[in-house]
């Protein structure tokens, strides 16, 4: 008996601008139809109940968590996941340079949900305070670098955002 | 020696302070992480990305009871759902195996009973009861619905400071509470309490932590009956651990072992050894024949994983008029739970040989107990005996306080001094590459100290509670004994010069696969992205990464292996370039004649001679380009730091906000500055939560109150203090000069915080020895301290 069979909803969505499609159980959360059926496991789970953010990906440039929305309430949506986030010749954006450049990074577990997190931040916000960085990154939890490396991070990224807007407009 | 510290611009983390003496090309520097290409790109590879043809999936139903009797368990329908494949309990399962002992605890030592699950009955809520195997986890967590249990509730043993005395028993079998206990009187110390100008005694309790790695554990094992062979994949900090615990397990040899070393998601201590609930998806792996993953979730890790920090700490100190620290006595009481990882209960020997740290303590006597409880087991944890530099650094501002002095000048008049090293402590440690006055010194004058209390006096008139804080500690690290006595490393120049540098490590966080491709690339003499390291499968026995080891343990076994293979590459260049061996200079990927660089022949052109032309080798050296070594490290390197910072509290909310936090660490030569800074801030902001948010507690039958990350409070970004690091350098006599830096950060923060905080309450008349120091917590000190 195949899962179509048994009367589970169908769902379509984009991932990395690469089209979807699956049948699957309505329970299945987002995060886990974004490991196992699309391969993008980046997606990582460290809660489970929406609290560390490791989890977190852009639906239709939004950023949510994936552990906390079931695979079919992202019917229809673009899904992005830092995988999705570096150039197609494996360049990296300019975050994900950021984080590296700066030693925001240790086991590298939440870093994925952080740099996606940092993205949507930083198109809402492109210059943002220190206070404002802290508190956009307050969603998050890392145990490895007691943050330093990330806020360095995100106000580096700030700035070369910024940077590349106003020589390349 | 050198000395230096940098500002706390955020953006200029990565510079790193300037290259210390022994640097090299690579050594030395603030280079960028080999491992963060994958990682920021989303390609780092963790236990649950991995994925084998027709793998099952395992889950656990857990005890939700913290003692009684099962009185039925019946799996009839759970195994009937459609998609299980096994439904497996201590009948099946627990008759495989007699002890649950690391390669630490020698089968003599190993005295928690060896239950994989629960054998009849439960000893704390999380206690792993039946394991099912289904073809998906959803599946799996179905049929543990469908399992049913009845328990006959029984009085458990909660407060682990009623224990020793508590008519009920954790384990039966043990007859006894009591874990582990000692002690070592110092019959001369009546005396010095009788005569010191002051004797102050006080309790410092530590409240139950979790590691809480972002990644949970977890483990993927596919046993091949018919090949022999059994396949792990692990989140491990130590590969050949695993393979021992599984051989044992599965009574097979560690040759027919597999250990894939992945991407591993932050340990901290808590995955050096495996866990009752690992040890039985291995067996239940043998049984089935199919690959079984396992992945933990984050209640099962905050519930069932390990606790940590469950410690009291009583100290009664004697000193003279001046401020002289006559002697001590300690009594230290931890909790280890009912299953501790390892397999034996927590021993206190460390933090006792530790307590007098950095400061002359002529004298100390002791007794340490540890007692089991039914709560989850006691694990270890960054510095799992800090609470020894908790409780002194928070005695001697005690101390400071009664005699009217000023806590740095308290420190000043007691801190071991260059001059007198080496220094043997009252507990027979012999400290001779330390700098503690030096450090305090820096660190002191990094935080302005004297201007702050000028700053502090102006504030206080004004109402406002600001307050600083110091904390001292040494650091024992890489310690060369038994088990973790010495690693292994074979450097292998394939045959096209790129270099493979295979190692027992487990990095996990650490960024080892830069830092020993930096110590390798500088001692062959090649470009450090032609270095790579490899861990697990394959590689030489190590314990692993852990204990503030790998830099000096696996770095000096890395170069002694990199340096014979170096001196092979010379001998051969030299032949192939008609020059004398000691007149050959290996640098950047080429070898070539002192004085005339155009006499050149490449590592690449070497190695492919060593391989490929055997008949171009001159004689005696042996074909091929490959050396194994193995580096004994010296008993213990010690590290020292000081830390300090500044806090202010809201008198209306009770919330404590750290407004400066500076660090001067001596860990000798820096491989790579940028990395050390890193490991220092993320301890340190581990230990500021210790010390303000975190916390496990269990009510009195039992129930743990923080199995989300809703209720264990972590620190986050919007709280944490922007870090100063200074540096003293003052090397090891190891290879390289370096020492462990891995868990100081954690050792020496929560003492600084909780010193700033008593600082700052101190005009109240307020002076707390428990923490966690939650906003609860003050805001309750400060109404008391009012209706007094």
């Amino acid at each position: 008996m195949s899962d179509r069979d048994r009367g589970h909803p169908e769902v379509s969505v984009s991932v990395n601008g690469a089209p979807r499609r699956a049948v699957l159980e309505a329970r299945r959360t987002l995060a886990d139809f974004l490991r196992e059926e699309c391969l993008t496991t980046s997606v990582h789970l460290g809660c489970e109940h929406g609290v560390c953010g490791a989890c977190t990906v852009l639906l239709d440039g939004i950023a949510v968590r994936s552990c906390l929305l079931f695979a079919v309430q992202a019917q229809g949506a673009e899904v992005t996941t830092v995988e999705g986030l570096a150039g197609p010749d494996g360049s990296l954006n300019p975050v994900q340079q950021a984080f590296r450049d700066c030693h925001g990074l240790q086991c590298g577990f939440c870093t994925p949900g952080f740099i996606v997190s940092v993205t949507a931040f930083l198109a809402e916000n492109p210059e943002p305070t220190l206070d404002e960085i802290r508190s956009a990154l307050s969603g998050n939890l890392c145990r490895c670098t007691g943050y330093q490396g990330i806020i360095a991070a995100v106000q580096q990224a700030a700035a070369q955002t910024l940077k590349r807007e106003v020589l390349e407009p | 020696m050198t000395r230096g510290y940098r500002s706390p611009d955020p953006a200029a983390v990565s510079t790193g302070v300037e290259a210390s003496e022994a640097a090299g090309r690579f050594v030395g520097q603030s280079v960028k992480r080999v491992e963060d290409r994958r990682l920021v790109a989303g390609y780092g590879q963790y236990v649950d990305d991995v994925r084998l043809p027709g793998m099952l999936h395992a889950a656990f139903l857990r005890s939700d009871l913290a003692r009684a009797r099962v009185r039925r368990l019946d799996t009839t329908a759970a195994a009937g759902l459609d998609g299980v494949v096994a439904v497996l309990t201590a009948e099946d399962l627990n008759h495989y195996v007699d002890s649950l002992r690391s390669s630490v605890n020698p089968p003599d030592l190993a005295i928690v009973p060896g239950h994989v699950l629960a054998p009849g009955d439960v000893r704390f809520v999380g206690d792993p009861v039946a394991l099912v195997v289904a073809e998906d986890r959803y599946l799996a967590e179905d049929a543990l619905e469908l399992i049913d249990i009845d328990y006959e509730p029984l009085a458990p043993v909660v407060d682990y400071e009623q224990a020793a005395g508590s008519p009920h028993l954790v384990h039966p079998e043990l007859g006894t509470n009591l874990g582990a206990s000692g002690s070592g009187p110092d019959p001369g110390l009546a005396r010095v309490f009788e005569s010191a100008h002051l004797v102050v005694t006080e309790t410092f309790h530590q409240q139950r932590q979790c590691n809480m790695p972002m990644e949970t554990r977890g483990l993927v094992a596919h046993w091949q009956r018919h090949a022999g062979r059994l396949d792990l994949w692990a989140s491990t900090q130590s590969p050949h651990e695993l393979a021992f615990t599984a051989a044992r397990v599965l009574q097979i040899g560690e040759h027919q072992v597999r250990v894939h070393m992945g991407d591993v998601g932050g340990a901290f201590g808590q995955k050096v050894y495996s866990g009752r609930d690992e040890m039985a998806v291995l067996l239940a792996a043998r049984d089935l024949g199919r690959a079984v993953k396992w992945i933990e979730d984050r209640r099962e890790n905050l519930m069932a994983s390990n606790s940590a920090r469950v410690d009291r700490l009583t100290v009664t100190m004697a000193v003279d008029a001046d401020g002289r620290i006559l002697g001590a006595e300690i009594d230290h009481l931890s909790d280890s739970g009912a299953y501790p990882l390892g397999g034996a209960p927590a021993k206190s020997a460390q933090l006792v040989s530790m307590f007098p740290g950095p400061y002359r303590i002529p004298r100390l006597g002791w007794s340490t107990a540890t007692v089991f409880t039914n709560t989850v087991g006691r694990g270890a944890y960054r510095g799992p005996w800090q609470m020894e530099t908790v409780g002194r650094e928070m005695m001697i501002d005690l101390a400071a306080q009664r005699l009217g002095m000023d806590p740095l000048d308290f420190r000043r008049r007691n801190v071991i001094e260059r001059a007198e090293l080496p220094h043997t402590t009252a507990t027979g440690r012999v400290y001779e590459q330390i700098s503690p006055a030096e450090t305090l010194e820096q660190a002191a004058e990094m935080i302005g100290y004297h201007s702050f209390r000028a700053e502090q006096a102006e504030a206080r008139a004004r109402g406002r509670l600001l307050g600083l804080g110091l904390s001292l500690f040494i650091e024992p690290t890489s310690m060369g004994r038994g088990a973790l006595g010495a690693e292994g490393a074979v450097v292998r120049v394939e045959p096209d010069g790129t270099v493979t540098v295979s190692m027992g490590t487990g990095a996990h966080g650490q960024s080892l696969e830069t830092t020993i491709a930096q110590v390798v690339a500088d001692e062959l003499g090649v470009e450090m992205e032609r270095v790579i390291l490899r861990q697990g499968d394959g590689t030489p026995y190590g314990f692993g990464t852990g204990g503030s080891r790998s830099a000096v343990i696996a770095g000096g076994a890395a170069r002694a292996a990199a340096s014979e293979v170096r001196a092979r590459i010379g001998r051969i260049a030299a032949h192939l370039l008609e020059a004398a061996p000691e007149d050959v200079i290996v640098d950047r990927g080429s070898a070539f004649v002192a004085g005339t660089p155009a006499r050149q022949v490449s590592v690449a052109e070497v190695a492919d001679a060593a391989y490929r032309r055997p008949e171009s080798l001159p004689e005696g050296v042996p074909e091929g380009l490959e050396h194994t070594a193995r580096y004994r490290a010296p008993e213990v390197t010690h590290s020292n730091a000081a830390h300090a910072c500044i806090c202010e509290i809201d008198s209306g909310t009770g919330v404590v906000r750290i407004l400066k936090y500076v660090v001067s660490e001596d860990c000798g030569n820096m491989v790579n500055p940028m990395i050390v800074e890193g490991q220092i801030a993320g301890g340190v902001v581990q230990g500021v939560g210790g010390a303000l948010y975190e916390w496990a507690p269990y009510d009195a039958d039992g129930n743990p109150r923080a199995t989300t990350l809703l209720d264990y409070v972590m620190p986050t970004a919007a709280e944490v203090p922007i870090l100063e690091h200074g540096h003293v350098v003052t090397p090891s006599d190891t290879p390289g000069g370096h020492k462990g830096v891995g868990e100081g950060g954690a050792i020496g923060a929560p003492a600084c915080v909780v010193n700033a905080v008593n600082d700052a309450l101190g005009p109240l008349g307020i002076r707390l020895s428990r923490q966690p120091l939650t906003p609860d917590t003050i805001i309750s000190a400060i109404a008391e301290a009012e209706s007094r």
